[in-house]
C-alpha cells in the first residue's frame, strides 16, 4: 500500500483553497498600494492600535470571557448529574444535548429574538403579571444569553465524557478513606475532569470571540465585536487591507488561546497530532 | 430529594434549550403576525414560503451544493485518507495539520480569505465559488471520519489480495472499500449536514443572487421578524433533526460493532 499518489488532489486543493488565501490574507495586510507599486507597511496593524479598535477588541474577549464562565458554571452540574449513577437512557439524553449543536445556530439566535423583542413572548408574558415591557433586546447580556446558549453544548459534551470515564474505584477507595463527599469532589472528580473542562472552555471561547452573527441579531449593532469589524471592512467599507490585519489579529488570538489551553490538555494534542 | 433537585436541574436546561426552538414551531402556526399572542392555527405562512420566489431559490442552491459538495469531498476525502494513511509520520504530521487548519480556523477567517482568492483571480462571486468553498471545507470532516476505519484494517488484508492474484486496483475496490465504507458514509453525512447548515462561510464566498437558506435567514433576520421565518425554521430543524437521526444510527451501530470486535 504504497500509492501516495492519490492523496495528490486533495493536497494540491488544498494548497490552492487553504494555504495559498491564507497567504493571501496575511498579504494584504501587510501591503498597500500607493504611486510608485506596492509597498510594505505595517500601518493597518497600527491602526488597529487605536483606542476605538482596542475598545472592540477588550469588550469581544470580555464578553466571550463572560459566556465561558456561565457556560461552566451552568454546565459542570448538568454534566456531573449525567455522569452520574441514577440516570437511566443516558445516551438519549446526551442526544438531546447534541441536537441542538446541530441544528442551524442562525435559526437558534432568530428564535431568541423572538423571545425578546419588545412586544415578543416574554414581554407577553410579563404584561400579565403587570409588569411594564422591558428593553430585552439590544443589550450586552441578550448577546451573552445568545451566545451561552448557543454554545452551552459545547461546554457539558466534553466535560462528560471526561466524567463518565473517572474509574469508580478510584472514588469509591477515597470514601473508603474517609473523605466527605466535598473531599472527594475537590481532590478527585474536580482535578480529573480538568481535561474536560479545558476543551470545553476552548469549545465555547474560540466561536464566542469571533461570532459576528450573534453580536449582529443580538446586539443590533451597538455591540461591535472584533467578527462585526472584520464583518464590516469586508462587505460595507472595502478595507481590504485593514479587514485582513483584523483576521491575522483573530487569528494570532486563536492561536494564542489554543496554546495556552493545550498546555492543560496533553490528551488532546496528542490526538490533534495523529 | 437531591435525586429530585438533580432532575429539576437537567429538565431546567433542557427546558432552557428547547423552548425557544418550540415556541418558534409553534407560533409558525400562528394565525396573526404578532408573536406575543395566538390567534388561531393556520398553514398560510408554510404556503407563502413555498410561494416565495427567493426563497424556494435559496432552497434549491441549498440541495445541490450540499450533494455535490459532499459527494465530491467524499471522493477527495476518502483518496486523500487512504494515501495519508500510508505516509511516513513527517509527511503525515505536516499534512493533518493542514487539515486542522479550516477546523480550527474561525469561520469567518476562512470565508474572507476564500473571498480573497476568489477576487483575486478575478472569478465572479456565485454559486461556483460558493460550491469550491463548501468542498473545501467538507474535505477534512472526510478525511477525519475515514482515517479511524483504516487504522482498524488489518493490513494483510491487502498483502493477502494480491498473492492470490488480485491487482492493486481490484484488491482495493474489492477488500480495502468495502472495510472503510462506514466512515465513507459517515463523512458523506456529516458534509451534506455542515453544508446543509453552513452560513459564515457561505456568507462571504456567494454573490450575485445565489444564496442559500442561511443567508436568506439572516438577511430577513436582520430586516425584523415574519413568521415565514418561522415557517422555514421548522421546516429546516424537522429535517436537521431526521438527518442527525440517520447520522447517529450508523455511528452507535459501527461503535457497537467496534465494541463487538475487541471483546
Amino acid at each position: 500500500m504504497r500509492k501516495n499518489w492519490i492523496s495528490y488532489p486533495y493536497i494540491v486543493w488544498m494548497i490552492i483553497f487553504i494555504v495559498v488565501p491564507l497567504l493571501l490574507v496575511v498579504f494584504y495586510s501587510v501591503t498597500v498600494v500607493t504611486d510608485n507599486g506596492l509597498t510594505f507597511t505595517l500601518e493597518f496593524y497600527k491602526r488597529f492600535f487605536q483606542p476605538v479598535y482596542i475598545k472592540v477588541l477588550i469588550r469581544s474577549i470580555v464578553l466571550a470571557l463572560i459566556s465561558t464562565l456561565i457556560c461552566l458554571l451552568i454546565g459542570y452540574p448538568v454534566a456531573l448529574i449525567l455522569a452520574g449513577k441514577g440516570f437511566s437512557r443516558k445516551n438519549s439524553l446526551i442526544l438531546l444535548f447534541v441536537i441542538p449543536m446541530w441544528m442551524n445556530f442562525l435559526l437558534r439566535t432568530y428564535a431568541w429574538l423572538t423571545l425578546l423583542e419588545k412586544n415578543g413572548l416574554i414581554n407577553t408574558l410579563l404584561s400579565w403579571f403587570g409588569i411594564k415591557p422591558l428593553s430585552l433586546l439590544y443589550t450586552s447580556e441578550a448577546v451573552v444569553l445568545g451566545m451561552v446558549y448557543n454554545f452551552l453544548p459545547f461546554m457539558v459534551l466534553p466535560i462528560y465524557s471526561v466524567l463518565s470515564k473517572i474509574d469508580r474505584s478510584v472514588i469509591e477507595a477515597a470514601e473508603d478513606l474517609g473523605a466527605n463527599s466535598y473531599k472527594v469532589f475537590t481532590k478527585i472528580i474536580f482535578p480529573l475532569s480538568l481535561p474536560g473542562v479545558m476543551s470545553g472552555i476552548t469549545m465555547v471561547f474560540m466561536p464566542a470571540v469571533t461570532t459576528f452573527v450573534i453580536s449582529r441579531l443580538l446586539g443590533g449593532g451597538q455591540f461591535t465585536l472584533i467578527g462585526n469589524l472584520i464583518d464590516r471592512q469586508f462587505t460595507t467599507v472595502g478595507d481590504w487591507n485593514f479587514g485582513s490585519a483584523l483576521s491575522v489579529v483573530m487569528m494570532i488570538l486563536i492561536l494564542i488561546s489554543m496554546a495556552i489551553m493545550s498546555r492543560y490538555d496533553k490528551d488532546r494534542e496528542g490526538s490533534a497530532l495523529l | 430529594m437531591k435525586d429530585f433537585l438533580k432532575r429539576f436541574y437537567v429538565f431546567l436546561i433542557f427546558a432552557f434549550l428547547y423552548a425557544p426552538i418550540i415556541v418558534l414551531i409553534i407560533f409558525s402556526f400562528n394565525d396573526s403576525k404578532s408573536r406575543g399572542n395566538w390567534s388561531g392555527f393556520t398553514l398560510k405562512w408554510y404556503r407563502q414560503l413555498f410561494h416565495d420566489q427567493q426563497i424556494m431559490n435559496a432552497l434549491y442552491y441549498t440541495i445541490i451544493v450540499a450533494v455535490v459538495s459532499s459527494l465530491v469531498a467524499t471522493v477527495i476525502g476518502t483518496a486523500a485518507a487512504i494515501g495519508i494513511h500510508n505516509m511516513n509520520k513527517f509527511k503525515k504530521a505536516v499534512i493533518m495539520n493542514i487539515t486542522y487548519l479550516p477546523v480550527m480556523n474561525p469561520d469567518i477567517v476562512t470565508g474572507i480569505s476564500l473571498m480573497i482568492l476568489f477576487i483575486f483571480l478575478r472569478m465572479e462571486l456565485g454559486f461556483i465559488t460558493l460550491l469550491l468553498s463548501h468542498i473545501t471545507f467538507n474535505i477534512p470532516y472526510v478525511i477525519l471520519s475515514v482515517l479511524p476505519k483504516l487504522r482498524q484494517l488489518n493490513k494483510h488484508m491487502y498483502e493477502a489480495a494480491l498473492d492470490l492474484g488480485a491487482t492493486p486496483l481490484y484488491a482495493y475496490r474489492k477488500v480495502i472499500l468495502p472495510q472503510i465504507m462506514p466512515g465513507v458514509i459517515t463523512g458523506l453525512l456529516l458534509a451534506f449536514t455542515l453544508s446543509l447548515d453552513d452560513f459564515i462561510i457561505s456568507f462571504f464566498t456567494t454573490g450575485s443572487g445565489v444564496a442559500n437558506l442561511s443567508i436568506v435567514v439572516y438577511s430577513m433576520a436582520r430586516r425584523g421578524i415574519s413568521p415565514k421565518i418561522n415557517a422555514l425554521s421548522t421546516l429546516m430543524f424537522v429535517s436537521v433533526l431526521l438527518l442527525l437521526i440517520i447520522v447517529n444510527r450508523r455511528t452507535s451501530k459501527d461503535n457497537n460493532g467496534k465494541r463487538r470486535r475487541h471483546a
